[in-house]
Parts: structure tokens; C-alpha cells; sequence
């Protein structure tokens, strides 16, 4: 239409410098307590903040980070996964028996594997979308029915050694040269992202940084990954489980963010009756949201398992939970609609920190149990009351 | 008559607004005291202060409850010096029987044990106050609007409130309940229970209350004796200018037929066999505004709703749009054949609260804004700003959050949803209600120019005046049947309301 309506000026985007650092002052507050938890573990322990741990520590959260991720999508539109921890254990058993037992080459094994997952993942998303049971339910049942038809499957032993290229999934590290080449391509894929996103918005005539602020903040970002290629590289490179998560990771942010199915899972979590009425198949997209979900739990099963070397019948027991916990921590809201795959990143490297440097100060492990569950209560805490904060101002 | 209540020099300030800034407000005892203003004008910040939702020391100024000035520190404080408030969304428990709906809170206990047999003769005495012939065990979810209001009005009474405070008590109400709700008032005023009375619809507000007050940018305009007042100058007080007119009418310019519906039938989902839609027929033309009239229940919105795909149960019958038959199994098939409804209750239908304005402005219409799946943000935002500019809504950038608009701008971005699809036909399920005089006008004026861009719109309608005043042909249903229709020059209230109840014209 075109009313008489050139009165009001055309405002556009709130100040550029908010704008630059919108992206997610959230974000920066999770950075701000990982520095902390970093830094007080340096403090305890002289061996925390060494590259040889470090790069154990990226290694350890590989497989929760990956399950966070599916997780985020899940949880934003309103469902829940519970039975990701034992398919874990079931598609990296899997992986180990068709690799151990039948030969199969490791391509074959990771394809299987992949589809496997993606399968499990129409059936148990078919039953919540269609037949309407609840997901809590559904993926219960999952949980149960995995692990045994996992132990079924395995005869209950551990299966094990795996060849060589498929462990090398879990536990090989890129060669510096290559380290060095893959955090270029970050950096340039960076500026380019950037610099690109400048000149769309100017072409729509709308405000965009300076361009020192927006060379500032990417060179930051620069600094950041070359320097964390820097100190994974004087240990033994990038772990291969670390590259995975971020290609992941780039991959469901920008599905998130930037697809039609991201958006609309948001707006299925955030209110499921105006998302009906605007014509989005909702089934449909609960659907997918499951089947991506259950294949990256089956990523996750092949890199546990390459990276034990071994399938065991116990394999990614509770790790649900780690994976919801990782996402709550990075300020998913479990009513569904809000958060973010960086959120869940940080939440699960949050997680892992505080496991991570409570083993190496020698803690027992109970604590480690107490101190998780104590910092997931805090962390949704603070979560809700800053936000109450915002509602009253 | 003497002074109930008094509050003076009330000043509510919320970080970077004064929402309330020195307002005095006095209502005298057994008196209906309506309270005016538009949406944002502080007449709920006001009823809050006076309910103890905002404790003492959170505002400054004074409450004096029968010249003695108080201090509620919470509800209950309020509750005691008999100070009841019934909100516009009822507090209501449905899964719970009236009785205990009653009683919730303070239920008659014997040694801790609920005493379920005074407590059904308690309810009925109070039931019976209010003139509602209920038994007492039913379920509060299976009674009607407008008896579950006059529950929690029995609930207030039955809590020995002597001032009432009620707010929009008849959003959701047909003609007649609001006829027995003003009655029970007017009974209630006998018995000298004090009445605040918060409604933006002005009829009703001049044939009940005593005095109005109106408040104006969290100011008091002034306090009149209704005598004094009428519907124009109400208005001209509360937004601060005279409205020439309520309802900006244009003329038709009837072109071809848009929507053809012929014997249209929609199932109950619940009930099988029972139909909510009986075998309606009607056409829609380019350029004209199409009422549809009728009591609530009459089945307007379910048939809307399926006619947009939106609605569970079967339906039968032929839809054609611009003389081609089509069939709408589903929201999408119904937006690719170019409907758009703006739904009757936004914050539950129509909008993701939680969203900015743009991706609200393009979620029924997202893939115009990608390419192959991938969103164009630049090209999202500038769909944001075309609806913040056409529409004027009061947002600062496409990034604000809708939930944070008020109730007619977030209106206006459901409207802006439906236009960004470019719609051939839309439907607007009460577009007016809960919004304040001003932006009601605005919104007016945006259908006049959908209608004069060759939209054909349908405008589904409990306000009668609204019916009459914008629309250019008028249907009417009553129990899912159609029992008239006519050009607006030959529509009146009374024709309106006698088809409504199901008299049938020829």
C-alpha cells in the first residue's frame, strides 16, 4: 500500500556501536566468566592454563558441544531431546561393531553411522510432530530403548580396537602448516563476512559502523583465532574433534540466524499459535528440528568412540543432560523461542572448564557433580533476574 | 454522599517515564466512577497503586479509604480496607469449580480439612447476589465469559469489598451480558459498594457510571458529573484534540467479486456431528469493507478462521477467489491464494512477543525476504521500516521488541504482517479491540486505504458502532447460521442486534 505516509522519518538501526556490540552483550558476559574460571584455576593449579591442557580440554568438550548444538535447536522450539546420551552410545557402538566386527571401511561407518542417526531422528521427531506425544516422553522411551538395544547389539562388551583413519576422527591433531592455513581462512573469511555485511547494508541505505570500528572488531576477532592456533599448535595442532565442532558450530549459527527454517523454529518456540496462523508447517519443522538433532548426536557418537577407541556399553550416559545443561547455561530458555548455538558453545566450555580444572587440582569427582549442578542453578538465576531487570525498567 | 476514597498527588515514576504525575482522584461512596483514558494514559499504574500491586514507597502521594489515609504493602493489605480489583484477563482458575474458585485462598477449613458443604451454601448466597443461576460445582472452564466475570465479582463481594475496581469488565462480553452486568452494578451501587469502572467503550461508560475522570498522559484531565459530558467530549478530553469523526467512513467502490462462499458448513472438532457453520453463503467485492455481525458464539471467528485453513473441525462447501474454486487445507495453501487474517486475540494469535518488529512484520511472508532459504536481513529490515513508516507505529527501529509496544501499535504490527503479504482478501477479527480511541482512528484509516488499494476486507465485529460506521455491507450470524444481510445505508442497531438473535429477515 502507499499511504500518505512520508511523514515520519525513516529511522534505522539503534547507534552503530550498540549495534556492533548487540551481538550479544550476553555473550560477552559467558566470555567474561569463562576468563574468570580460567583464571582462578590458573591461579590454583600452574598446569591448567598450559597449551598441553588446553588442547585437552577443547578434545574434552568436543562431544557435548556437538549435542549442545543439536540441543539449542531443539530446546528454541519448544521440544526436548533426552534420548541423545544414549544414542551416542548406541551410533558410536554401532560404528565400532560394523569397523571391529564386519570390517567396514571408515567412510562407510561414518555415512552408516550419520544416516542411522538421521533415521532415529524422523521416527522419534514423526511420533512428537504427528502423533503428538510429547517429546518428553518420546525421547525417554529413546533414551531407554537405545541403550538397549545398544547392549543388545554389543552383547554388552566393549568393542574395541578401531582402525586407525577412524580413530583418527577422535584423537589426530592437523599439522601446524595446516593449523596455521586454517586460522587464515578464519581470518579472511572474517574480514570478508564483515566487509561484505558493510556493503550490503549500504547499498540499503542504512547506517553501517565506521569502517576502523569494523576493521578494529575483526582484527580483534583475528587476534583471538590466530592466537588460539598459536597455543594449540605449540601442543599437538587443532584436535580434529575441536575443527568439527566449529565448522558445526558455523554451520547451525548461520542456520539459525540466517535460514527461513531457523526463524521460523524461533518463532514455533516463541509462540506456536502465531506461527500456525502466519503458515508455518509447524510439524514439519519439528520434524527436521529432531532429525538434525539426532544426527549430530550420531557425529558425536562416532568422535566419542574414535576418540576412547573403544565402544562401550556405558558410552554418553547422562551426556543429555551435560547437553541441556550446556544450553540452559548459555541462556536457553527451556519455555522455547530464545537462544543461541554461541550460548551453548560457551555453556558446554563453561561445563567442561570447571571438570576440567576441579580433576586437575585433584578434587574427588563428587565434587565436580556438586559444583556443575550448583553453577547451573546460579546461572539461570542470574538469568532470570537480570531479565526481570529489563522488564521493570 | 460522602468521600470513599481519595488519592492525592499520586506520582509513579518507572526508569526514564513519569507514568503517573500528580494525579488526584476522588470517588465518593456508592458512587459508579468511570475512569477514561487512552491506553498508556495510567489508568491501570493508578488501580495498581490503589491495590497494593505497587507497595507504599514505590510512588509518592497519599490514600485516604474513608478519610483515613493507608498503606498497602501488598494485595492483601488492599484486600483488607476492602479494596477489590477484577482484571481485564480474569484470574480465574477454569480447571476448579465455582465454589472453589470462590474461596481460593481462604477456604472454609475444619481442622484443616475443606469444608465442601459451606463452602457450596456460602457460594450460593453470593452467586445469588450477582444474579447467576449456576450450581455451584460446575467447572469454572465450562461457564461462559460473561458468567465467569460475574463469578469473580461475587469472588470480590464475597471478600467484603466495598470498593470495586473493574477493568475493561466487558472486552469480552456479548450485548447481553454486558445488559445483566450493568444491572448487577446498578444493584450493587444500591447496596453501597463503590465502583471504579476503567472501559474504553464510551456508550457503556455514559449509561452507568455517576462521574468520569478522565487521565491524560498520566495527568488529570478533570472529573464530570456524566450529565455533563457526552461521547465527543469524553473523547476530545482523553486525547486532547476534537475527532471530527469516529469512524473515518470512505465509499465503496464495489468492483469484481473477490471471495465467493456458497454453502459453507464447518464442523464442530469437539462435538462430532454438531456444526458451528451451517450452510453459509456470501461474496465479497474489491473495495468494499464486508461486515460480519453477530453475539459471541455465533460462529464469526470459526468461520473466518476455516476459511483461512486455520480451524481444526471439517468444513464443506465451494470458496472461489476471483471466480477460480480453491481449496485451503492450511495456512499456507490459504496465504498462497492470498487471504491474510488478522486474528482476534494478538498476543495469543498473532505475534511473537518475544520477536522485533521485522521479523514479526515478515513472518507470514519470510520467503519473499530470502533466497533459497537464507534470509536477507537488509532487505528484512527494509520491509521492518515500510511497516513502521506506512503504519506509523511507535517503535524505534525495525530491532524493537513487540512486547514492549503497546496494545495499538502491536495491532499495527500484526496488520503490517498481513499487508506485507500483499493480500487480495483479509479478514480482521475485532482489529479494534483493547486499543485506545486514537490509534482505533489510525487503524480505521489504514483499512480505508487497504480498501482503496483494492483489497477486499472483511471485518469481523462485536462493536456494533464499528460495524455501522466502517463497513459497506453487513452479515449477520446467530448460531452459526446467517440470518441476514444488508448494505449499510439499511443497517441499524436494532436490525442488527434482531438478526443477532436469530431473528431472521427477509
Amino acid at each position: 500500500m502507499n499511504t500518505e505516509s512520508q511523514t515520519a522519518p525513516a529511522r534505522t538501526e539503534t547507534g552503530t556501536l550498540a549495534r556492533l556490540f548487540r551481538f550479544d552483550a550476553r555473550a560477552y558476559s559467558m566470555i567474561g566468566a569463562v576468563v574468570l574460571i580460567w583464571a582462578f584455576f590458573s591461579l590454583m593449579h600452574e598446569r591448567f592454563l598450559t597449551p598441553t591442557n588446553l588442547s585437552n580440554l577443547f578434545l574434552q568438550m568436543s562431544v557435548t558441544s556437538i549435542l549442545a548444538i543439536g540441543m539449542v535447536l531443539v530446546i528454541v522450539a519448544g521440544q526436548i531431546d533426552l534420548s541423545v546420551g544414549s544414542l551416542v552410545g548406541l551410533t558410536g557402538g554401532i560404528a565400532a561393531v560394523l569397523n571391529v566386527w564386519y570390517d567396514w571401511d571408515p567412510v562407510s561407518v561414518v555415512l552408516v553411522t550419520i544416516a542411522l542417526g538421521s533415521l532415529i531422528g524422523l521416527v522419534q521427531g514423526w511420533i512428537v510432530a504427528y502423533l503428538a506425544v510429547p517429546a518428553f516422553i518420546v525421547t525417554l522411551g529413546g533414551m531407554l530403548m537405545f541403550r538397549g538395544i545398544l547392549l543388545g547389539t554389543t552383547k554388552s562388551v566393549t568393542v574395541a580396537p578401531l582402525d586407525p583413519s577412524l580413530k583418527a576422527i577422535g584423537q589426530e591433531y592437523l599439522p601446524e602448516f595446516l593449523g596455521w592455513i586454517v586460522g587464515a581462512i578464519g581470518v579472511i573469511g572474517t574480514a570478508a563476512v564483515v566487509l561484505w555485511s558493510r556493503w550490503r547494508r549500504k547499498r540499503y541505505g542504512f547506517k553501517v559502523a565506521p569502517l576502523p570500528m569494523s576493521l578494529l572488531h575483526t582484527a580483534l576477532i583475528g587476534v583471538f583465532i590466530l592466537g588460539a592456533v598459536w597455543v594449540l599448535n605449540s601442543y599437538k595442532g587443532i584436535p580434529i574433534p575441536f575443527i568439527i565442532v566449529i565448522v558445526l558450530a558455523l554451520l547451525f549459527t548461520f542456520i539459525a540466524r540466517n535460514t527461513v527454517f531457523g526463524r521460523q523454529i524461533y518463532a514455533i518456540g516463541g509462540n506456536p499459535e502465531a506461527a500456525r496462523l502466519s503458515g508455518i508447517p509447524i510439524r514439519r519443522r519439528i520434524l527436521m528440528v529432531f532429525v538434525l538433532c539426532n544426527t549430530l548426536a550420531a557425529i558425536a557418537g562416532i568422535v566419542l568412540t574414535a576418540r576412547v577407541n573403544a565402544a562401550t556399553m556405558s558410552a554418553g550416559t547422562m551426556y543429555e543432560l551435560d547437553a541441556i545443561a550446556a544450553c540452559v547455561i548459555g541462556g536457553t530458555s527451556l519455555m522455547g523461542g530464545t537462544g543461541t548455538v554461541t550460548g551453548a558453545i560457551l555453556g558446554a566450555l563453561i561445563m567442561v572448564s570447571l571438570d576440567n580444572g576441579m580433576s586437575i587440582m585433584n578434587m574427588e569427582s563428587f565434587w565436580q557433580y556438586i559444583v556443575k549442578g550448583a553453577i547451573l542453578i546460579l546461572a539461570v538465576y542470574m538469568d532470570i533476574s537480570s531479565r526481570r531487570r529489563k522488564k521493570t525498567a | 454522599m460522602t468521600v470513599a476514597l481519595e488519592m492525592r498527588g499520586i506520582t509513579k515514576v518507572f526508569p526514564g517515564v513519569v507514568a503517573l504525575d500528580n494525579v488526584n482522584f476522588t470517588v465518593r461512596r456508592g458512587e459508579i466512577h468511570a475512569l477514561c483514558g487512552e491506553n498508556g494514559a495510567g489508568k491501570s499504574t493508578l488501580m495498581k497503586v490503589l491495590s497494593g500491586v505497587y507497595p507504599v514507597g514505590t510512588y509518592k502521594g497519599q490514600i485516604l479509604i474513608d478519610g483515613v489515609e493507608r498503606h498497602f504493602h501488598d494485595i492483601r493489605d488492599a484486600e483488607a480496607a476492602g479494596i477489590a480489583i477484577i482484571y481485564q484477563e480474569l484470574a480465574l482458575a477454569r480447571n476448579l469449580s465455582v465454589a472453589e474458585n470462590l474461596f481460593l485462598g481462604h477456604e472454609l477449613k475444619r481442622f484443616g480439612i475443606v469444608n465442601k458443604e459451606r463452602m457450596h451454601k456460602e457460594s450460593e448466597r453470593w452467586l445469588r447476589e450477582v444474579g447467576l443461576n449456576v450450581d455451584p460445582r460446575e467447572l469454572v472452564g465450562n461457564l461462559g465469559i460473561g458468567k465467569q466475570q460475574l463469578v469473580e465479582i461475587a469472588k470480590a463481594l464475597s471478600k467484603n469489598a466495598k470498593i470495586l475496581i473493574l477493568d475493561e469488565p466487558t472486552a469480552a462480553l456479548t450485548e447481553q451480558e454486558v445488559g445483566i452486568l450493568m444491572g448487577i452494578l446498578r444493584e450493587l451501587k444500591q447496596r453501597g459498594v463503590t465502583c471504579i469502572y476503567i472501559s474504553h467503550k464510551l456508550n457503556e461508560v455514559l449509561s452507568i457510571a455517576d462521574t468520569i475522570t478522565v487521565l491524560r498522559d498520566g495527568q488529570t484531565v478533570g472529573t464530570y458529573p456524566v450529565s455533563e459530558v457526552d461521547e465527543g467530549k469524553i473523547i476530545s478530553l482523553m486525547v486532547g484534540r476534537e475527532l471530527k469523526e469516529r469512524f473515518p467512513r470512505i465509499e465503496a467502490t464495489p468492483g469484481e467479486v473477490m471471495l465467493r462462499v456458497r454453502g459453507y458448513t464447518v464442523m464442530s472438532p469437539d462435538q462430532p456431528g454438531k456444526a458451528v457453520i451451517r450452510d453459509v453463503s456470501f461474496e465479497v467485492r474489491k473495495g468494499e469493507i464486508f461486515g460480519i455481525g453477530g453475539l459471541m458464539g455465533a460462529g464469526r471467528t470459526e468461520l473466518v478462521m476455516s476459511l483461512f485453513g486455520a480451524y481444526p473441525g471439517e468444513s464443506r462447501g465451494e470458496v472461489e477467489i476471483e471466480g477460480k474454486p480453491v481449496r485451503i487445507r492450511s495456512v499456507g495453501d490459504a496465504i498462497r491464494a492470498g487471504m491474510g487474517l488478522v486474528s482476534e486475540d494478538r498476543k495469543k494469535y498473532g505475534l511473537v512477543l518475544g520477536m522485533n518488529v521485522k521479523s514479526n512484520v515478515s513472518m507470514a511472508s519470510l520467503r519473499d525476504f530470502a533466497w533459497r532459504g537464507v534470509i536477507d536481513h537488509n532487505r528484512e529490515t527494509a520491509g521492518g521500516l515500510q511497516a513502521i513508516n506506512t503504519l506509523r507505529i511507535k517503535a524505534n527501529s525495525p530491532e524493537t521488541i513487540v512486547g514492549t509496544l503497546s496494545g495499538g501499535n502491536q495491532q499495527k504490527v500484526v496488520i503490517g504482517k498481513w499487508l506485507t503479504t500483499r493480500p487480495k482478501i483479509l479478514f480482521l477479527d475485532e482489529p479494534t479491540r483493547g486499543i485506545d480511541v486514537g490509534a482505533k482512528y489510525e487503524i480505521y484509516n489504514i483499512i480505508n486505504q487497504l480498501v482503496r488499494d483494492g483489497v477486499a476486507v472483511v471485518i469481523v465485529s462485536s462493536e456494533m458502532p464499528e460495524l455501522l460506521g466502517m463497513c459497506h455491507r453487513i452479515m449477520v450470524l446467530a448460531e452459526g447460521r446467517k440470518t441476514a444481510e444488508f448494505p449499510a445505508s439499511e443497517a441499524t442497531q436494532e436490525r442488527i442486534m434482531k438478526a443477532a438473535t436469530g431473528g431472521m429477515e427477509a
